[in-house]
């Protein structure tokens, strides 16, 4: 009894929704530009690191190895309590949105080019034995199924963005974590982290189970 | 197809030579090949026989030397592509494209390289097909297909882009014992056709029947030339008669 009431108050729960709902919509549009830029700034690294004069590959796997060493929360402290000294200052939202960026940019760009290094070099040697341009053995041949095989570490990868997310709370964005410590607070109750955590489940369990039936499919090697 | 016929060999090989750090994969390399001559590569394992070939259309960078093909200096930039468009390539592995039907495994250097449109392509990918007899296969994607069968649009593959010369590296190595016949009938066919072939092979019987001239190489250097019933009845090395011995004899 004592625990529904404590955890599980249906009262304090719909009182704090509004809260939660505002901090929900911010997390997902934090998670979700962070995830898109990541995207394509692993790809612009990726490709970088095979395709670009040696000095730039050397910087681009320099980043690479920095920003998946770096914890999260360190380098966002530093984006947002740091670099107002040196006279750039982001609000809290953008500096959460570049450093997620940033990170999650090294680690796409790794699956990309595991995934382009997936791909037998007798692809290779076979388009390049009918002539094929690099871009047409690219676009034709190998980039088609790279794609298969790194949609599931990239979805990995978005889910794990996601729920970086909520350490934005520490540079006082409203995410939804915030939104729920408020909420807390404000009705002396745990109930508002819970439905915080419910929240995070509807958002991020599809996605989980989405990355499950990708590496089924492609288990099942082969076609298409 | 033998317009510039026998003033220009088709294939030279001058002086090539291909090492892998210190080791030397092929020494000196001198070959002529005219044009519609089929050519066996012979020899044991190591010697360098896939390295020649893949000199040819560069899929392996020689280090000295020259390689022409058709009057062109084989070597990276701007004519290479008219090389790999004239030299088509079969691979011990078939190397087909897993993402695209055999159809378009078939039409895509046409499409691409030749700038035929898709109904163009594929319409000769079919007329291929037919001519490698599995014209039913069509529209499956390469790993519903059977080895020899996968081989053999392989070969259609090559041949969609009407090369002047096919190499062939060990064509039936990959393949089940009952799918090797079906396979080299293929190239028995091809054989005599005016395309000039070159070819690596463990099959003795087909070498013979097939070739115009064997190419006996050992360590990395070519040991003999010599016609197939001189090679196969008496060969002038001693290496070449070791060979002969042990692979006839196993
Ligand atoms: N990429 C490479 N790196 C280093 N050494 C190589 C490489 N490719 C080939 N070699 C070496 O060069 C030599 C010739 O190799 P090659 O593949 O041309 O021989 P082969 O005559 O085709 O042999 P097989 O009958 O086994 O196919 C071998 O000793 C091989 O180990
Ligand atoms: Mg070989």
């Amino acid at each position: 009894m004592d625990i529904v009431s404590t955890f599980f108050n249906i009262d304090v729960l719909v009182r704090s929704m509004p809260l939660l709902l505002e901090g929900l919509w911010r997390t997902i549009a934090l998670g979700f530009l962070s995830i898109v830029l990541g995207l394509i700034g692993g790809l612009v690294l990726a490709l970088g690191r095979m395709y670009a004069p040696k000095p730039i590959r050397l910087l681009v796997i320099a980043y690479v190895d920095v920003f998946r060493a770096l914890p999260v929360l360190v380098w966002l402290v530093i984006v947002y309590y740091a670099l107002p000294f040196v006279g750039i200052s982001l609000s809290p939202f953008a500096s959460a949105a570049t450093a997620l960026t940033m990170i999650s940019s090294a680690y796409t760009a790794e699956i990309y080019r595991a995934g382009i290094d997936a791909i037998p070099r007798g692809q290779f040697e076979a388009g390049q034995a009918i002539g094929l341009s690099t871009f047409d053995l690219m676009r034709d041949v190998v980039l088609p199924q790279a794609i298969r095989i790194v949609i599931p570490p990239l979805t990995n990868n978005s889910i794990n963005v996601m729920k970086d997310t909520a350490l934005a709370s520490v540079v006082a964005m409203p995410d939804l974590l915030k939104q729920a410590t408020q909420a807390q607070a404000l009705a002396a109750n745990p109930t508002p982290l819970i439905g915080a955590a419910i929240l995070y489940l509807i958002l991020l369990l599809p996605l989980v189970r989405l990355v499950a039936v990708f590496e089924r499919r492609l288990g099942r090697s082969g076609r298409r | 197809m033998s317009q510039t016929a026998k003033s220009q060999p088709i294939i030279q090989m001058r002086g090539v030579t291909k090492r892998f750090g210190n080791f030397a994969a092929l020494r000196q390399i001198d070959l002529d090949i005219e044009a519609g001559e089929v050519v066996v590569l012979l020899g044991p394992s190591g010697s360098g026989k896939s390295t020649l070939i893949r000199c040819i259309n560069l899929l392996e960078t020689y280090d000295e030397g020259d390689v022409v093909v058709d009057g062109i200096r084989v070597e990276e930039g701007r004519a290479l592509r008219q090389v790999r468009e004239e030299v088509g390539m079969v691979f011990q592995a078939f190397n087909l494209f897993p993402n695209l039907t055999v159809l378009d495994n078939i039409a895509l250097g046409p499409v691409r390289v030749r700038k035929l449109s898709w109904a163009a392509a594929r319409e000769k990918a079919r007329r291929l097909l037919a001519r490698v007899g599995i014209a039913e296969q069509a529209d499956k994607y390469p790993i519903q297909l059977s080895g020899g069968q996968q081989q053999r649009v392989g070969i259609a593959r090559a041949l969609a882009m009407e090369p002047r010369v096919l190499l062939f590296d060990e064509p039936t190595s990959a393949l089940d014992p009952e799918m090797v016949g079906e396979v080299l009938d293929v190239i028995k066919g091809l054989a005599g056709s005016g395309t000039t072939m070159l070819l690596v092979t463990h099959e003795m019987g087909f070498a013979r029947k097939v070739a115009d001239r064997i190419v006996f190489m050992e360590a990395g250097e070519i040991k003999e030339i010599a016609s197939p019933d001189t090679f196969f009845t008496r060969p002038e090395s001693e290496r070449a008669q070791a060979f002969l011995d042990a692979v006839l004899n196993h």
